[in-house]
């Protein structure tokens, strides 16, 4: 009975064995100046009241390092909305953890942007939401924000910070992805990653003003083909596809629970960032529990470990150790169903459906976006 | 039906006279939890065995990589030519993933 207890086991009781994650995801807050149509935070955000503190997360770090995570990516929200932004990443360093900043540059003055320096920010990641300030502003819902992220740049280039460009692409910018791409390189970005929306959330509410055509997506491959000749030994061009023109699904997070986690604002640890979509599905809290034995032993962690649980056509496939069956989030929302194979796989029974409302999305003739915004009283 | 070389090379990033280094944001780091070296990178952590952590604890940002072949080769006792053209597509494929840079002497 009691080895029951402790064999780690998946949804449908097949034994699993947890490995060791290597990045960790902290969002240390939902506030955020932005309102990007797309956002990854759920669209029941947290409120800052149920935050953790800065010590809380100073424990977390430990735990995680303790866990085998080299790695964290500290986002939100807009980590800069945090005041003790600077020792919530002194703590990270403190336990031996490699320090991303993940931002939207809004809100972080020059010296607030030095004390992060000397806390020990290893690398800064500048979110893009367009080129020049009509579409960047009216993507973020934020005016001013375009001036506001060309001056973070040249401080994070004067502090001599490494910097990655994200740029997140949509139907309604996918035709400036060349200029993206130029502007990383005068920033003295060494890497771009260029992110295409993924319709989870808030995004999956925008579907008929952000996706892209089918022509886009063979556009933006050709551009970002083109750019790797041209930039190798210059810059890194990171690329995420529109997974509804695939032929085989992301290997979302390379495997539910096996190398990455996320730590939401209040504490809540998820698989991955949008798992709270799937509405049975139960996380467990760095509040109540120490990170490595949730990590180890949680039902949510546990729940598609390995390949035992997968369904067919995934279960006879060759492929499925090499994409998982796909995400699982995707799954819930368009199967209606977690563990089905992600329809946007070119073998689910689901996939001539999915591409047929992916184009007729694609061809709506609005661009109109509904914004992310906390709910009055948040 | 055209036969294919077996390995194709991509084209070296770094000659002789060059000087190799970690930039700022790249460092080699004990994985205390895995017992192994990595090299640490922008939103990147890299597992090292234990030629690649040899190869990169020669980089003081002051040698070329031609003097750390040479230390390299009088250190393992290997022949100069092999060290070169490992040491030379090790650092090519770091300089294509930024995370090693290149400076002229």
């Amino acid at each position: 009975m009691k080895d029951q207890q402790h064999q780690p086991r998946d949804l449908d009781g097949n034994p699993v064995t947890p490995g060791l994650p290597m990045a960790m995801l902290a969002e240390v807050t939902h506030r955020c100046p932005l309102a990007c149509p797309y956002c990854s935070n759920p669209v029941e955000l947290t409120r800052a009241a149920q935050e953790l503190t800065a010590d809380d997360w100073g424990r977390v770090f430990r735990q995680a390092a303790d866990l085998g995570v080299l790695q964290v990516h500290i986002s939100g929200g807009e980590p800069g909305a945090r005041r003790d932004l600077a020792q919530i990443v002194a703590h990270a360093r403190d336990a031996g953890l490699y320090v991303n900043l993940i931002t939207s540059g809004i809100g972080i003055t020059r010296e607030r942007l030095e004390e992060l320096d000397r806390a020990g920010v290893d690398h800064v990641q500048l979110s893009l939401q367009g080129i020049r300030p009509d579409m960047a502003d009216r993507i973020s819902g934020h005016p001013g924000s375009w001036d506001k992220k060309m001056h973070f740049a040249e401080w994070v280039k004067d502090i001599g910070f490494p910097l990655t460009i994200n740029a997140v692409v949509h139907r309604q910018n996918l035709e400036r992805l060349p200029d993206m791409i130029d502007l990383a390189e005068t920033l003295g970005a060494r890497r771009i990653e260029v992110a295409t929306v993924q319709f989870h959330g808030w995004a999956d509410l925008n579907r008929k003003a952000l996706m892209p055509t089918r022509e886009q997506a063979a556009f933006a491959r050709q551009v970002v083909n083109d750019a790797r000749v041209r930039l190798r030994g210059r810059m890194v061009i990171d690329y995420v596809p529109a997974d509804h023109h695939a032929v085989f699904p992301k290997a979302c997070m390379g495997g539910w629970g096996s190398t990455g986690l996320n730590v939401a604002p209040d504490g809540t640890v998820l698989p991955c960032h949008a798992a709270q979509s799937i509405p049975w599905m139960r996380f467990e809290n760095v509040r109540d529990r120490d990170l490595g034995e949730i990590w180890q032993n949680s039902d949510s962690f546990n729940a598609f470990r390995g390949t035992g649980w997968m369904p067919e056509p995934c279960q006879s496939c060759d492929r499925k150790t090499i994409d998982f069956g796909g995400c699982r989030c995707q799954a819930m929302a368009l199967a209606g169903d977690a563990r089905a194979t992600d329809p946007v796989c070119s073998l689910s029974p689901l996939h001539a459906q999915v591409v047929a409302r992916a184009e007729a999305d694609a061809g709506a003739d609005t661009a109109n976006l509904i914004y992310r915004r906390m709910r009055k009283g948040d | 039906m055209t036969a294919q070389p077996a390995s194709i090379r991509p084209a070296p990033l770094v000659a002789p006279d060059d000087i190799p280094y970690l930039p700022r944001g790249v460092r080699l780091q004990d994985d205390r939890v895995r017992g192994i070296r990595v090299l640490q990178a922008p939103e990147r952590a890299m597992q090292l065995d234990a030629i690649g952590d040899a190869i990169l604890g020669e980089l003081d940002g002051s040698r070329s990589m031609a003097a750390i072949v040479s230390g390299l080769a009088a250190r393992y006792n290997a022949p100069e030519d092999q060290i070169a053209g490992d040491v030379r597509d090790f650092l090519t494929g770091l300089i294509e993933r930024r995370m090693v840079f290149v400076r002229q002497p």
